[in-house]
């Protein structure tokens, strides 16, 4: 398969001890959701995809994306996009200059200015370029960090604990944005949870880890197992 | 050479201007203490100078000044902070005395003890004040009060300086150390503040602040502007000594400079070595303390002397700031008026020019050094956070390095050494001397708020598809711009309060505003001094105030940069 992103016998060790192991492939538009307890290696593993393993961790393995072995590209060349719980927005440039800073270099400013404000638009946000990010509500925030992810034009799309800040009524709605767009642009989307309900709503692939290391697949149709 | 190959070699390149010129000066200092001086025709080895050096009659008193002084500063500065943190931390009272004392922390050395001289002495501030109408006197009373022979004088002007310092130290370990919940926890057990801190807090805060209880300690017995400013002439201490013998035309004098140089550095080694004992010793006594259980019957009274000397020593910082300034303008003086006959631009017409080219002289070193040990600390720990190196304990150990070896044991060899070489003394080799001091501070500012950085910013930004060299540029030093500009500002304070770096490498030929403020104490010009002091220390406020403004100003519309 070409396209979409593959896990190929990823294996995440903490010192010399495997903590997860992940073999599987997302399809583009699916969603693979990974569920386990706080601590078992699930952000650990979404750092190995986007090239950000911290120093005590090491991993075997491999991540295709789009056919291209991304394995060992730098991080910021690997066109995997990321969404956290926290908004994570730059609190020194504006809204409209926190977009401008995931679009790709090139094209007239007056280009630019009109993706931005695309982009604004189409979440229901117009106006706000020059807003403080600080001065938005949860729910906001969390759609300027989903909008300038994705006009960096990613080929994937990782999501670690995305939703959890927010609270019950926003949070189906971010949901739904989130996976929407993902969908509309075929992206693959592999997300980290800890919450079923959210496992449930992303309606693929789930892969369920104890504290034991070992892994059970729900919906094992495309997983290689 | 690109960048990208140029930052692995950054940490190197930092410990290489941190210890290069400690171990050339060190060096510098054995060779001519074994009467090995080129430059004067002499060749070693001979034990002469250290004959020389142990016939001085005034050695006795110059190594008990300095071992006492230093030790004596260190024990009580140290005291006050702890039993004022234990008392007081998260009280109105500590948060206006924090307050009070954090800009302390940027007076240099010698300005603080010029305030001083000028607030204690017989015709100071203080006996002004009380006289004639406490006190009766008329005309100042005949007393040895500033360079007494004991070195008191000169143990509170330590004190009134390194008081500030510990106490921000020990306030950014305090976080670390979930103190509040302990106290919490000891109070709900029936022990008093004080007790329950040192019994529960103590030794966790302790062992942090253990490398800069060092440095004060090395600094303190081997200090030479405040000695000179406030300590004995009759012996002065041995560092002053030394400093005397480097400044002697005849160049053999060097010889009984270095081998003194030796002492100093066996002396501050030894002190070291005791002072670890002790802490071994009080480790014990504190265990049966905490095992008999005392409550702390005392702790209401401890904790109000310790907020009492601590206020004290606040104040005798500032009030003699008030007094320098009120000198650089007065006119007519006479004693016992508390305040001038008339005010004057006279004094800053006179030196004003000449304190204008030290302050080029000096703002040019400070500038340059502080930018360079900026970039490097920078470059480190980008390098640190790029390549994932974990820095040891043992390598914070070696930042403190240059801040133990006493100065006065290792720039005297440098400026022998330059001089054997043939190398030019001035403006290039200060800057390099002051960035050994400069570095380690600007390093330990920056360090925390720099690895505290939120590193998800770093993914989100590369996920975003920047460059490590365009996250760094476009977002993390942007967002680090506040605590960027403080350790800059530290760098700039410390470069301006060098006094023996600027001398000895500067030949002289330096005109610093601190030496030329140190070299004007020998003389009795007061409004002299008020102008230089006063000018002295705005070179070092000034930077701080705007390391605050500049960030306020730049993310007034920032909400998310506005604290912290």
């Amino acid at each position: 398969m070409d396209k979409g992103l593959s896990l190929r016998d990823v294996t995440i060790y903490k010192g010399k001890s495997p903590l997860i192991r992940v073999h599987h492939d997302v399809a583009p538009g699916e969603v693979l959701t990974i569920m386990g307890p706080s601590g078992v290696g699930k952000s650990t593993l979404l750092a190995f995809v986007t090239g950000t393993l911290a120093a005590d961790f090491s991993a075997t393995g491999a991540v295709w994306l789009d056919g291209q072995d991304i394995t060992h590209a730098a991080a910021h060349q690997r066109r995997v996009g990321i969404l956290f719980q926290d908004d994570l927005l730059f609190p020194h440039l504006s809204v409209g200059a926190n977009l401008a800073f995931g679009l790709p270099p090139g094209g007239t400013r007056a280009d630019r200015q009109a993706r931005i404000d695309g982009a604004l638009a189409e979440v229901g946000l117009d106006g706000f370029a020059t807003r403080d990010p600080a001065t938005l509500s949860g729910g906001q925030k969390a759609r300027v960090a989903l909008m300038r992810m994705l006009l960096s034009d990613p080929c994937a799309l990782l999501l670690d604990e995305p939703f959890s800040r927010l609270d019950a009524a926003l949070r189906a709605q971010v949901r739904e944005m989130v996976f929407d767009r993902a969908r509309s642009r075929a992206l693959p989307v592999l997300m980290v949870t800890h919450d079923a309900e959210d496992a449930q709503a992303a309606g693929g692939a789930i892969i369920t880890l104890g504290d034991d290391c070992g892994s059970r697949t729900t919906d094992a149709s495309r997983s290689h197992q | 050479m690109s960048r990208r190959r140029l930052l692995p070699l950054l940490p190197a390149l930092t410990l290489l201007a941190l210890l290069g010129p400690v171990a050339a000066g060190l060096w510098g200092t054995v060779l001519p203490a074994f009467g090995h001086l080129p430059a004067a025709g002499l060749t070693g080895p001979s034990l002469e100078p250290f004959r020389d050096l142990f016939g001085w009659a005034g050695l006795p008193r110059a190594v008990m000044l300095s071992v006492g002084t230093g030790v004596l500063a260190t024990v009580i500065s140290l005291s006050i902070v702890m039993l004022v943190t234990a008392g007081w931390s998260g009280t109105r009272p500590f948060c206006v005395l924090e307050r009070l004392l954090s800009p302390l922390l940027a007076v240099p050395h010698a300005a603080a003890a010029f305030g001083l001289a000028f607030l204690i002495a017989p015709s100071g501030w203080l006996a002004r004040l009380a006289s004639p109408g406490l006190t009766g006197w008329d005309r100042p009373p005949d007393l040895l009060i500033v360079q007494d022979s004991w070195g008191l004088a000169m143990t509170a002007g330590l004190i009134v300086k390194e008081v500030p310092f510990l106490l921000l130290i020990t306030l950014a370990a305090l976080g670390q150390a979930d103190a509040q919940r302990s106290v919490r926890v000891a109070q709900a057990l029936g022990y008093g503040r004080v007790t329950g801190w040192l019994k529960t807090v103590f030794p966790r805060v302790y062992a942090q602040i253990r490398p800069p209880v060092y440095v004060v300690l090395a600094y303190a017995m081997s200090v030479v502007d405040v000695a000179v400013i406030l300590g004995p002439n009759t012996p002065p201490s041995l560092s002053v000594q030394i400093v005397t013998l480097m400044s002697d035309p005849d160049l053999s004098m060097r010889l009984e400079a270095a081998a003194a140089a030796l002492l100093q550095l066996a002396l501050v080694v030894g002190a070291l070595m005791v002072w670890r004992f002790g802490e071994v010793v009080v480790a014990a006594l504190g265990r049966r303390w905490v095992a008999s259980g005392g409550r702390g019957k005392a702790d209401t009274a401890v904790a109000g002397l310790a907020l009492a000397a601590g206020t004290v020593s606040a104040l005798a910082v500032f009030l003699g700031l008030i007094v320098m300034a009120i000198w650089s303008f007065a006119g007519f003086w006479g004693f016992p008026d508390a305040l001038p006959d008339t005010m004057t631009l006279a004094n800053w017409a006179r030196f004003g020019s000449g304190t204008l080219e030290a302050l080029g002289e000096t703002a040019l070193i400070a500038v340059v050094v502080a930018m360079v040990a900026l970039v490097l600390t920078i470059g480190c720990l980008e390098a640190e956070y790029r390549h994932n190196i974990r820095v040891s304990q043992r390598a914070v150990w070696l930042l403190y390095l240059p801040l133990l070896i006493p100065q006065t044991a290792f720039l005297p060899g440098l400026q022998t050494l330059m001089l054997n070489l043939g190398a030019d003394i001035g403006r290039g080799p200060v800057m390099l001397a002051h960035l050994v001091f400069v570095l380690p501070y600007v390093f330990l500012s920056l360090a925390d708020p720099f690895r505290a950085w939120d590193a998800r910013m770093g993914v989100i930004a590369a996920a975003l598809r920047a460059s490590p060299d365009r996250i760094l540029w476009r977002v993390r030093l942007p967002m680090l711009l506040r605590p960027i500009l403080t350790a800059l500002a530290v760098g700039l304070a410390v470069s301006v309060g060098q006094y023996l770096a600027t001398l000895l490498i500067g030949g002289g030929r330096v005109a610093t505003l601190t030496t030329e403020a140190v070299a004007l104490a020998s003389g009795a010009d007061r409004r002299a001094i008020g102008v230089y002091g006063l000018m002295q220390t705005g070179a070092a406020l000034v930077p701080f105030t705007l390391a605050l403004l500049i960030p306020a100003l730049v993310w007034r519309n920032r909400k998310g940069l506005r604290h912290g």
